[in-house]
Order: C-alpha cells, then structure tokens, then sequence
C-alpha cells in the first residue's frame, strides 16, 4: 500500500495549534468536494490541539475511501519543524513535501520525493498579510496538486470562512494569488527539486 | 428535499437528531463528543426544543428517563466515563420499557483512560450496560453518512420496541468530516398510549415504573420483554459485507476498524488473496446469522477490534468456535493501519500462526 494510487490523493496537513492546519485541511476538503470527488477530513484533536501541534488528514478520491487516515502522505504540507522532521520519512516515494522555508531552515532528506519550499511566513509579512501564511502554502499547493479556476476558488472561500470573517475573504485570496505565484516562479529555481511535483488524481 | 454537505461525524448525527423529530437533548460535555452538545445548544433554540447541560451524566440520563415518560423523542450523549456514569439510567429506562437514544463516542480506558478512539465498550453497550436482565439495540456507524441515517433509524427503533438505541461510535468516526446528506423527511409518528401527560381527571392514571416487588409479576415483565428482544434480533440485524462471495478469510470488524479493514482487504485482494469483510451495522443484535454462512466457506477469521478483544467472543459465539477466529488489534487510543491488518491477512494466507 506503499504506491500511490492515481485516482486518489492522500494530504497531511502539520503545524503548531493556531497556524490554520484545520482550516488549510477544510479549504482542499471543499474544493475536493465541488470537484466531484469523494473527501474525508480527519483532525488531530484533544491535548494536541490545547497549544501543542496540529495536523489535519484529508483525502480526496474518485472512489469510495475507506481508513481517513493519512499514514503515508502523497502530499505532506509541514508549517514547523518539529512535523517536517516526524512527517518527513512517511511521504511515499514519488511525493510532494511542501513547507514553509521561513521556519524551516533543514536540508531535505530523501531523494525520491519532491521539495517545494515556500518562504510563506516572511512572503506574508512582507505583503502586509501576518496569519495568513498557511493560504500562501494553500496557494502553492493549489499550483501544483489541485488546479481551480477563479471562480472555483472564490466557491470554496465563500463556503469555508465563516459569516462573522467575511470581511477577511479578499486578504484570503491575495495570499492564495502570492502562493501560486511564487509556486509558478520558483519553477526553475533551486527552490524546487528536479523531480516534477504531483498533480492530483 | 435532501442536500449534500461536508460535515463533522458529530453534527452529522445531531442534525439528524433534529429530523427526527427530537427535541430534547441532555447532556454533560466530554471529549470526543462535544460537537453534539455545542451543536444542539445551537440548533434546538431555533426549532423550539430544549438543549440542557445537566449537572452530571446521571442527571442527564434521568432527565432523559422523564421526557420519554411524557411520550418525547429525548436523546443523551457522552464519551465512555460518561456512559459507564449513566449505566443506572439505562437500566431503569429498560425496567420501565421507555424508549431512548443514546451516543457513546467512544474514548479509551479503563477509567478516564485517554481522550483517542477505542472501543473497548463493546461488552458494556451490547450486554446492557446495567444492572438486570436487558439489552439495547446497538448502532455502528462507519461513516458520516452513517451517523445520520443510523440517527433516524435508532430514534424509530426505539419508539418501536420501547427500549434504548444506543449509537456506539468512536473519536474518529466523530471527528471526521465526510459528505453527507440530509433527508429532510417527516419524523415517523408512533402512538404512545402509555405516556404520562396528565389524566384531566378523565381517565385513570399511568404508571411508570421499574418496581415490581411480587416476583411473579416481575418474571412476567422480564419474559415478555425478551419475547420482544426476540423480535428485534428476527427483523432489525443489520450487516454490510465486502468481498464475501468467495471468501476464506473473513475479517469482522466494525466502525473505524471497518474503514480500515476495507483498505486491507483491497490490498489483500489484489494480491491474489481471497479476503473479505463482514461488517456488523448492529451490534446487538448480532449479525450471527451471516457469520454462522460464512463459516460454510471461510478457512479463518480475523477479528479486528479496537479492544483487548471483545467483539471476537460474539464471533466465536457466532460460529460455534467451528473455525479458528483470531484477534488484530491496537488499544489505548491507537488505530491498527491497514498495513498491520494486511500483515496479519498474509500470515493467515501461508498458513502461519497470528
């Protein structure tokens, strides 16, 4: 069960509480969803999310799914070292670790799988946007495993931010739009392996 | 009309509560469960209903005991500590035969054990979990959608057989977000001429209760009362089974274990090896009659259980020990993987000992 299976995609999503791992997990579960897919979205909870770190399983697929958990991710997406380095080994070969490479200042282990480092923390400060450097990974994300159109991705922002954060919807789509940005810059860029990044089933 | 939304397993089984028609939800927090509480706290002001944290898990059930006495759909929830605390309702509620419906999302043990999926309360819930002579009907869900649909099914069960629907979840099945869809339908409407909603001095009055001092008239009750479990158990199993045609190893395994059990047997069956699944949807009753055809053809069992090993005893059971049953497991919180039950598939399949 170690290969990757075409028609389905497995996410693991990691970080400290408060970084927006379950929020990065809910967006590709809806945009899943309005794809046609089958999702499953399985948080880390209790004692781990009190302040601790979080992680967030999500998989999308053409077909019934049966365990929602991620165990061996196709795409692992790391916010702070800590899950870089626990979640590192598990990505299966022919994989994505996407991570924020202003918090995580370590040389990739495995040859087999593809690194795409993003600066999102210090790309969001930067850009006046501070918390919003998980919807920079999210939009590099998007660039490689999960193409949506504008409209598509407008869709699945107005379903998953929450009524009383409306007015945080614009900042939300200017840190995606940088995310897919620099995803599509840093393509010939040392930032990026030479392996191509997985597109989703 | 029915829609299609992503939804944690929790506020999935709690909408539904509201479909079907309950209107009063007791209950006391606890981890992994929460969501039915927070979401009901919402939700029942805006249908008229009652949500109300009570002041302890036996408060909880006994308030529940007394809404269902006045002929109402009433519903409690809690995690394993809770339940083991609300026992006592639930022997009472079967002494009195007054339907109920009950959520146990379960959480590891013994005591206060750890807040992860288990279910380790397999005896608890399919023996009664009392004090008595009694059984509730046990609801396994596998999925969100589940969670729902075996929502409305445990509220009608209930008021059918006038006992207790108990949903036995676990965090995982809880916490998960799936798509789901909603029936928005008419809740089924039973007569309940037993209710206790005042004489008007117009008729004699009703009496409820689960005190009986003359042992004849008690052993009546008990025998009647499981003259209508009998019933139950002949027009009310639910199983769902997966590759079973040409089986010879047949792993049981409900709830998460099932989720995780399907990726196995896949891998199992791609490999050549004739593995399948018998998934109980009701614990109790027990699907004992698909096990029992099973055993015709299936060369060994796996049961893979969350637990020490309870499930496997009703396998065992099942089966008159006719063939080998054997037990995958991970306790404490932890979650076998697929790879662990493949493992123990292909040991099977050479012919080794698990």
């Amino acid at each position: 069960m170690q290969t990757k299976q075409a028609n389905t995609q497995r996410i693991l999503i990691a970080g400290f509480g408060g970084q927006g791992i379950l929020f990065f997990g809910k967006w590709i579960a809806h945009a899943g969803a309005l794809l046609g897919k089958q999702i499953t979205w399985l948080p880390s909870y209790g004692p781990e999310m009190r302040g601790g770190t979080a992680n967030c399983s999500v998989i999308l697929s053409d077909d019934a799914i049966g365990s929602p958990i991620v165990h061996e991710p196709d795409v692992l997406i790391a916010m702070n070292l800590p899950s870089f380095l626990a979640y590192q080994p598990s990505v299966c070969a022919g994989g994505e670790i996407l991570y924020d490479a202003s918090l995580i200042q370590d040389t990739p282990a495995r040859e087999d799988v593809c690194y795409r480092a993003i600066a999102a923390t210090r790309i969001a400060s930067d850009a006046g946007l501070d918390g919003f450097a998980n919807m920079i990974l999210l939009g590099a994300f998007l660039e490689d495993c999960l193409p949506l159109t504008q409209a598509q991705r407008a869709q699945v922002l107005s379903q998953v931010v929450p009524v009383h954060k409306k007015h945080l919807i614009e900042a939300n789509m200017r840190a995606l739009s940088l995310g897919r940005e620099y995803a599509a810059r840093s393509e010939s860029k040392a930032e990026k392996t030479r392996l191509h990044p997985r597109k989703a089933g | 009309m029915a829609k299609t939304v992503l939804m944690k397993g929790n506020e999935a089984l709690a909408e539904a509560a509201i479909q079907a028609g309950c209107r009063h939800y007791f209950g006391y927090p606890i981890t992994p469960q929460t969501e039915i509480g927070a979401y009901l706290a919402k939700r029942m002001p805006e249908v008229g209903g009652v949500f109300l944290q009570a002041e302890s898990e036996i408060a909880a059930i006994h308030m529940v005991y007394g809404a269902s006495c006045a002929g109402k759909r009433a519903m409690t929830s809690s995690s394993s500590p809770g339940i083991s605390l609300k026992s006592e309702g639930l022997s009472y509620l079967a002494g009195s035969d007054l339907p109920a419906f009950v959520v146990n999302v379960q959480r590891a043990g013994p005591g206060l054990g750890g807040i992860q999926p288990a279910q380790a309360d397999y005896f608890q819930a399919t023996r009664g979990g009392g004090h008595g002579d009694f059984r509730n009907i046990v609801l396994a869900p596998a999925s969100v959608q589940e969670m729902a649909s075996l929502t409305l099914r445990g509220f009608d069960l209930a008021d059918r057989y006038n006992m207790t629907a108990m949903i036995l979840t676990d965090g995982t099945i809880g916490q998960m977000m799936e798509q789901v869809t909603l029936e928005s339908a008419e809740p089924t409407a039973f007569e309940k001429p037993w209710a206790l909603t005042g004489t008007r001095c117009e008729r004699e009055k009703h009496v409820i209760t689960s005190l009986y001092l003359a042992p004849d008239e008690l052993e009546q009750k008990n025998l009647s009362r499981f003259a209508r479990y009998a019933r139950v158990q002949r027009a009310e199993t639910m199983v769902e089974t997966y590759g079973m045609e040409d089986a010879e190893i047949c792993l049981v395994a409900y709830g998460i274990a099932a989720r995780v059990s399907k990726n196995a047997v896949a891998a199992a069956r791609a490999s050549g090896i004739r593995a399948g699944l018998i998934r109980p949807i009701t614990l109790w009753p027990f699907p004992a009659e698909a096990l029992a055809n099973a055993a015709e053809h299936v060369r060994q069992f796996l049961s893979v259980e969350l637990s020490m090993g309870q499930m496997i005893q009703d396998i065992e059971l099942a089966i008159r020990c006719r063939r080998p049953v054997s037990l995958v497991s991970r306790v404490g919180g932890m979650i076998p993987t697929p790879e662990q039950v493949l493992l123990a598939i292909e040991r099977v399949a050479r012919g080794e000992a698990i």
